[in-house]
């Protein structure tokens, strides 16, 4: 039942994101992409990472979606259907970017296949042991709030940054 | 008493979701009556009374008109969103039902039946989730029109639900540090326990909750996306039939859960107040009514007429807050747009921000104390938060209707100058 669940979720991920690159209409790749976050959510849910998947549909599907959806529609790119993808130097450069990302995720996921916790599985039960224990929430919330505490707070200052810095470019008098 | 499992719990589970599921549509039909019959009661007319005893079977006639009726599609409108919207709008609203608790554990021979469709870990973030993306069905619906109307509908809508899902999740923070957790059984659990709602220890989250909701379900005075007097009727201008009814199914069984869900929140769930045989909780697999003196907890002993007490009391409850939705919007007018921001952003926002670091300090302060958790340690919160509140409400009154309007009259004289800047 569970494996069936993940070639189906799996699929629609899949699926969804070839369709965020083939669809003519911004607007349609937008719903692919909402798409592909709410199956990987699916798997999240799978895989018993239930905070991770409703945070997933709050934070990417239910609000950043939003808000690309309220550019597209502001700028009206929806309603002509003209090649805007650019060509030559900047499909090379697109490719390297996007080549050079899937080869440090395939390295990063080729060393924890080698990792004792992923051969043993005692990632797995460590995971479930802090389940049992604080609960779904709870299990991201402790770590999160000891042990990572800095870069938690790091992370949060950089996102401060972000927003003061795209106030002072929005605003035309400062 | 067990829990129920294997096959028949299969069984009980599909036979909770299709009660659930007639029952939510079945009580969305009616507030479509309830509404008019109401606003009809509030302007001093008399309402449809005519088909049926009391206008009853109105609902009936209405679905089977927007059935019939023929579905027009605008020609310049883009197919496939234009179909997609009012299903977006509708399953996300559909869905949310089923992590809310509506009654009190059923026993059965086969074991112990839990009345809530999925108890699933993360209780209420499951319904912010799916809340999140029912506002792909507004926009979708408005923008694939492709008039200008409901194009600013869409507008609206999607900047009105972004901004004011902040504050609805914020408000639930305090709600989170009392409870312990984020489930809604738990919830109805702890609020039992503490033999006070929390309504009363978290009475600012109870209120900024209330006013959020009335924005996320697009509810006067927060109708922006619609604002017949401005926008034709906003997002779903161009639809017509079924589709435009399945946006008004979404739109009342989003107030139905959010009802729903206040009662849960804030007024104890399907608890009985001022009762505690009806207290019921899975405690380390065991069914339990509450702990001893010394701590040992107390078997409960379900039944299904306490099932059905319970079944009654939320639905009172949930009840209750339907009226209240219907009676605020005939009796408030809508906000402005930039005051609808304005709100979400500069009052809402820091207020929920600042609430949770009182409530946060009280509660911290009463733990290293050594109060218990009990009823003591929710009437010391019930004060702090009582202050909180009295504080907003005269902040936000700005002395409007508590000196009245001859105080404000002497104060500015000769003539108080509307607008300002």
């Amino acid at each position: 039942m569970a494996d069936l669940l993940f070639f189906m979720f799996a699929t629609v991920a899949i699926g969804s994101a070839i369709g965020v690159v083939v669809a003519r209409n911004p607007v349609g790749s937008l719903m692919f992409m909402v798409a592909t976050l709410a199956a990987v959510a699916g798997i999240f849910v799978l895989l018993e990472a239930h905070f991770l998947a409703a945070i997933q549909v709050i934070v990417y599907a239910g609000a950043i979606m939003v808000l690309f959806l309220f550019v597209i529609m502001l700028l009206n790119l929806g309603h002509d259907y003209q090649r805007d993808v650019k060509g030559g130097v900047w499909s090379v450069m697109a490719f390297a970017t996007t080549g050079g990302l899937a080869g440090l995720l395939v390295r990063q996921l080729g060393r924890s296949a080698d990792s004792p916790a992923f051969l043993t599985g005692s990632g797995g039960d460590a995971i479930d042991a802090a389940l049992a224990e604080y609960g779904a929430v709870g299990a991201i919330a402790r770590p999160l709030f000891t042990d990572y505490v800095v870069p938690f707070e790091l992370v949060g200052i950089l996102l401060l940054v972000a927003i003061v810095g795209a106030t002072v470019l929005a605003k035309k008098n400062v | 008493m067990e829990p129920i499992s294997g096959l028949a719990a299969l069984l009980s589970s599909s036979v909770k979701i299709a009660l659930v599921f007639s029952g939510v549509m079945l009580v969305v039909a009616y507030t479509t009556l309830a509404e008019r019959r109401v606003s009809a009661f509030i302007q001093d007319r008399i309402g449809p009374n005519r088909v049926g005893p009391f206008g009853l079977l109105q609902p009936i006639a209405d679905g089977i008109k927007n059935l019939l009726k023929e579905e027009t599609s605008p020609a310049a409108a883009s197919r496939t969103f234009f179909i997609l919207g009012p299903i977006l709008a509708m399953v996300p609203a559909m869905v949310t039902f089923a992590v809310i608790p509506f009654a009190a554990p059923l026993p059965t021979p086969w074991g112990v039946v839990d009345m809530i469709v999925a108890d699933v870990p993360i209780g209420i973030l499951y319904i912010l989730a799916f809340s999140s993306l029912g506002v792909y069905g507004v926009v979708l619906g408005g923008w694939a029109s492709n008039n200008k109307y409901a194009f600013l509908g869409a507008l609206r809508a999607s900047a009105q639900m972004v901004s004011y899902e902040v504050a609805l999740g914020l408000s639930l923070i305090a709600v989170f540090m009392l409870a312990g957790s984020v489930t809604l059984t738990e919830m109805v659990w702890q609020q039992q326990q503490l033999d006070l709602w929390f309504a009363f220890p978290l009475s600012l989250a109870f209120l900024l909750f209330v006013i959020s909701a009335f924005a996320e379900t697009n509810r006067l005075p927060f109708d922006m996306p619609e604002a017949e007097s401005e926008l034709v009727t906003g997002y779903h201008t161009e639809y017509s039939a079924m589709k435009f009814s399945m946006f008004f199914i979404a739109e009342y069984s989003h107030m139905l859960t959010a009802s729903a869900l206040m009662a849960t929140l804030f007024l104890g769930g399907w608890d009985i107040p001022f009762a505690t045989w009806d207290d019921a909780f899975w405690y380390e697999g065991v069914l339990i009514r509450g702990f001893g003196p010394d701590g040992v907890p107390l078997a409960a002993s379900p039944a299904w007429w306490k099932t059905l007490f319970t079944l009654g009391v939320f639905a009172l409850k949930t009840g209750f807050f339907l009226v209240f939705f219907i009676w605020v919007r005939w009796t408030l007018p809508r906000f402005r747009y930039d005051q609808v921001m304005q709100l979400g952003w500069k009052v809402m926002l820091p207020t929920s921000l600042a609430y949770i670091m009182v409530m946060a300090a009280s509660m911290l302060i009463l733990d290293q104390v050594g109060v218990a958790y009990g009823f003591a340690y929710g009437l010391a919160l019930t004060g702090v938060s009582l202050v909180c509140t009295l504080l907003f409400i005269f902040y936000l009154d700005d002395d409007r209707i508590m000196k009245g309007a001859g105080a404000r009259q002497a104060a500015s004289d000769p003539v108080p100058t509307e607008g300002g800047d």
